[in-house]
């Protein structure tokens, strides 16, 4: 549906986009993400026509977005960063002239504004003006606005960004909901939005792409070593820290055990193990073998956040993390 | 063509859902209306100094009053012409809504037109001040409608001009400010021109005086279509609206 070739967009001082080349499948929902800055938008506002690139070419819906722009035009529906509204209409008025813009008319445009009015949960509002909306009926407005005309392709730009956590949950299910009859990118900087909602996942990092994969191959292709979380408690007390982690690490096919927190049941430490030996077994019996009781025992799935880290080498995000202390009720 | 009036009719509407029209409407009636108390109360004097003196010089209410005003309404044109123009393209650029018409599937031609007709439209709406005024001199009197007709026609030409200047203008900043200075500034300008041929008769003065917008408008107040006037109008008219949907194009390369 989407297929990107080397586009490259170099603006007076700085290249906002490097060589970046991926393609999307028909029905597809793909996150783009990428810290801010990373040049997001400027591809979005590419493959929307909005912007030329430098160089490199790009197809959407078997069009070329340079020798034919009209007909992608016709098959996108683009939601940019902030909700391109006319604060002076009404909803229902500012769908109408979108709908015209796009090419409807006549009942099939009345029928279409009241199916997006719907789907996106705007009906409450249809005839309040957009200026007094609040960002979250904005915000769905503008989504309203790029479905508009059925699109083959939907392009959304930070489509959750400034929306509280019962709208974004809301939004989510929409685009979700979107995705099938629809190809989707959406870009971000959140990711668990990624990681709820997206199939495939391209970062890019200061204009060049880094990684394009499933996000659960991502999860899975970072992943060198299976890392678990043990908690351990004893019947009179906490057991002697030092004492359990010297256990632990006796123990064949363990790489290495870090002392996590310590809790009123027992205590956290993450056993780091090579891949692909099985070693859960090993450690229940060796704990309750030495008497503890073992409280818990869970796989620590690596977060699409550490991938990020990795892949972008950036610490900021980490940095902003709160302490897993504060963490606990 | 559909797409033109699409946006051409949400433009005329931003106009009246703001207070910007009725200002505009409001400031040109009253300084028109009171061009048309003066220019007819000098008429009426006139007229009765030369009964007393007893002459029989023949008086004109299309020479007299029409053609003065038209003249008058020509300049004040110039100072209206900013307010209308500066937010065409501007508003839109600081707003984001460019994002949505660039794209839309509607060429930038239609676009540019759409909004350029709005503008001229509601320069019409105030030109239809001065005829409500007009409208008295026909009630009493007995002007002739031709040269008045051809009078607006310059006026439509002349704003079609600047407007389109005006447009291109706003398509060069995010500011709307920026923008109807700006305007403004190249109104004043392409009035002043033809100052220079006042004092000067090289072939250069000639030329610069040729390209006053004012100059230009002095036939048709007297009413008297000039093909030369016609032509230097619609070139203008074209050349500013091709100016325009070249910038929105290089948009495109320069973000």
């Amino acid at each position: 549906m989407i297929i990107v070739k080397d586009i490259t967009k170099r603006y007076a001082r700085a290249v906002a986009v490097d060589h970046i080349s991926f393609s999307v499948a028909k029905g597809q929902i793909v996150g783009f993400l990428g810290p801010n800055g990373a040049g997001k938008t400027t591809t979005m506002r590419i493959l929307t026509c909005f912007l030329s690139p430098s160089g490199g070419s790009a197809s959407v819906a078997g069009f070329d977005i340079l020798e034919q722009p009209f007909e992608v035009k016709k098959r996108i529906g683009y939601l940019p960063e902030t909700p391109p509204l006319y604060l002076e209409m009404e909803t229902v008025e500012y769908l109408r002239f979108v709908g015209k813009l796009k090419g409807l008319a006549g009942a099939e445009l009345e029928k279409r504004i009241d199916y997006v009015c719907e789907r996106c949960f705007v009906a409450d509002v249809k005839n309040k003006l957009l200026g007094k909306l609040s960002k979250g009926y904005r915000q769905r407005v503008g989504l309203a606005q790029a479905i508009i005309h059925n699109p083959d392709v939907l392009i959304l730009d930070e489509p959750t960004a400034g929306l509280d956590p019962k709208q974004i949950n809301e939004t989510r299910d929409l685009i979700k909901g979107l995705a099938g009859d629809h190809t989707i990118i959406l870009s971000t900087h959140i990711l668990p939005e990624v990681e709820q909602t997206c199939e495939q996942v391209l970062i890019i990092n200061k204009g060049k792409l880094v990684a394009t994969d499933s996000v659960r191959n991502l999860q899975a292709r970072t992943r060198d070593a299976e890392s678990l979380l043990l908690e351990v408690g004893g019947r009179d007390g906490q057991p002697d820290a030092l004492l359990v982690q010297q256990k632990l690490e006796a123990i064949p096919g363990v790489s290495r055990v870090l002392p996590g927190d310590r809790k009123d049941s027992g205590l956290v430490f993450e056993v780091q193990s090579l891949k692909g030996q099985l070693v859960r077994g090993d450690l229940a019996r060796a704990v309750v073998a030495a008497g503890w009781d073992l409280c818990e025992l869970s796989p620590a799935g690596r977060s699409l956040e550490e991938i990020f880290l990795q892949l972008t080498g950036s610490e900021a995000v980490a940095e902003e993390k709160p302490p897993a202390d504060e963490l606990q009720p | 063509m559909r797409n033109t009036w699409t946006i051409c009719a949400k433009e005329l509407r931003s106009y009246f859902v703001s207070p910007i029209a009725y200002l505009l409407l409001t400031m040109f009636g009253l300084i028109f209306g009171f061009f048309f108390w003066n220019a007819l109360g000098y008429f009426v004097i006139e007229g009765m100094e030369m009964q007393m003196r007893g002459q029989t010089f023949p008086m004109s209410i299309n020479e007299q009053i029409i053609r003065p005003l038209l003249s008058n309404v020509s300049v004040v044109g110039l100072f209206f012409i900013p307010m209308i123009s500066m937010r065409l393209f501007a508003e839109e650029k600081r707003s984001g809504t460019i994002e949505l018409l660039a794209t839309s599937p509607v060429h930038d031609v239609e676009i540019v037109l759409g909004k350029w007709l709005a503008a001229v439209i509601l320069y019409s709406c105030l030109l239809l001040f001065t005829a409500l005024n007009f409208a008295f001199l026909f009630r009493y009197g007995h002007p002739d409608w031709k040269p008045l007709a051809v009078g607006y026609l310059g006026l439509l030409l002349q704003a079609g001009t600047l407007l389109a200047l005006g447009t291109f203008i706003s398509t060069l900043t995010k500011n709307q400010i920026i923008a109807g200075a700006a305007t403004f500034a190249v109104c004043l300008l392409l009035w002043v021109l033809e100052w220079t041929s006042g004092y000067e008769s090289a072939t250069w003065a000639h030329v610069l005086a040729y390209f006053s917008v004012v100059t230009h408008f002095e036939s048709f107040a007297k009413g008297v279509i000039d093909s030369k006037d016609v032509i230097y109008y619609l070139s203008g008219i074209f050349l500013g609206l091709f100016f325009t949907a070249r910038s929105m194009e290089s948009m495109r390369w320069r973000s």
